[in-house]
């Protein structure tokens, strides 16, 4: 069992709204490896149902995992589904915690990568505290 | 792992359903499923092969109300039996908080029991979880078979094979008709809260 402070999250929230909402995603999710939602920001027109998504995105997060290791692989750096309308993207932020961003083809996936690497280093460092 | 969010004044709670395969596991998960739809807001989600037995897991959400003003959500799992998908039972221990181990009461299935146990004991250890540690509840289930003359194991035998040193709270019940289904999930979900009551107040 854990907890994050009111104040950590507030400071994830702030980071997913201003990196990664701000350009125009459609959800950005923060779950740990045992598929628990910490965190989840949304544009308003996403009707999924989250808990569900974010128990598939862990373990579909640690097969991928596992399929890297039995291949040699420390892991796999780019975890991405394609999608017409909507597309799903995966950064591990340390090997508790995973960012899942969706969106939609406005968003570049080059640009995407970048944003996302960014916010990483800053939820690992709220995360150290 | 239990997730406080103290901001939303909310507990995530995650139980796996452990077990030989075709020992009960999905049909537990069925049968809380239908007796409290009002309480479970979203479909159950089950990852199944084409002959319609788990592949990964099943995953079903309920909320059991609040807790010392926080709202504690449970989390649900199985994972597949089948001796060859012991990867993927691994995965699906992971962040484990509470565990049920299904056992199948027919003579037949003793050793699949036994093999399953010891298995999930090491699959704990991977994950650096003791299972005298971690909350668990035996259920010793398919007991209604004994009435279609199956040869069956007494509970005698259930205990020697599976309790005798982890001593555990332990159920005999009927899956299929919902025998027991509640009182374990109710004992396993009140063991968990109890491993984090310091936390919760």
């Amino acid at each position: 069992m854990y907890n994050v402070s009111p104040e950590q999250l507030e400071s994830i929230d702030a980071i997913l709204q201003n990196e990664l909402m701000g350009i125009g995603v459609h959800s950005s999710i923060l779950i740990d490896m045992a598929g628990n939602t910490i965190a989840h920001l949304d544009d308003g027109h996403c009707s999924f149902d989250v808990v569900a998504f974010s128990a598939l995105a862990a373990g579909n997060f640690a097969t991928v995992d596992a399929m890297a290791q039995l291949v040699g692989e420390q892991q796999f750096s780019l975890l991405f589904h394609r999608g017409e309308s909507e597309s799903i993207h995966f950064s591990k932020v340390n090997d508790e915690v995973l960012l899942i961003t969706i969106f939609g083809p406005e968003v570049s996936l080059g640009f995407l990568r970048l944003k996302t690497t960014d916010v990483v280093k800053k939820i690992q460092n709220i995360w150290q505290q | 792992m239990g997730f406080i969010n103290i901001k939303k004044k909310e507990v995530q709670i995650k139980i796996v359903y452990y077990g030989p395969g075709r020992g009960g596991k999905t049909t537990n998960l069925d049968y809380i499923n239908k007796k409290y739809k009002e309480r479970i807001k979203t479909e159950m989600v089950s990852i199944k092969t084409h002959g319609d037995r788990t592949l990964f897991f099943d995953f079903l959400p309920v909320e059991i109300g609040k807790i010392h003003g926080f709202d504690i959500k449970i989390q649900l799992y199985t994972v597949p039996g089948q001796v060859k998908y012991n990867a993927t039972r691994k995965l699906v221990l992971k962040g484990v908080d509470g565990l049920v181990f299904v056992a199948d009461m027919q003579r037949e299935r003793r050793d699949a029991n036994i093999k399953a146990l010891e298995q999930m004991k090491e699959n704990l250890l991977s994950h650096s979880k003791d299972i005298a540690k971690i909350p668990l509840v035996l259920q010793y289930n398919k007991v209604d078979l004994k009435k279609e003359g199956v040869e069956m194991l007494t509970v005698e035998e259930m205990e020697h094979d599976l309790n005798r040193n982890l001593k555990v709270p332990a159920f005999t019940a009927s899956a299929l008709v919902g025998n027991n289904v509640v009182d374990t999930l109710k004992k396993i979900i009140s063991m968990t809260l109890i491993s984090f009551r310091k936390e919760l107040e």
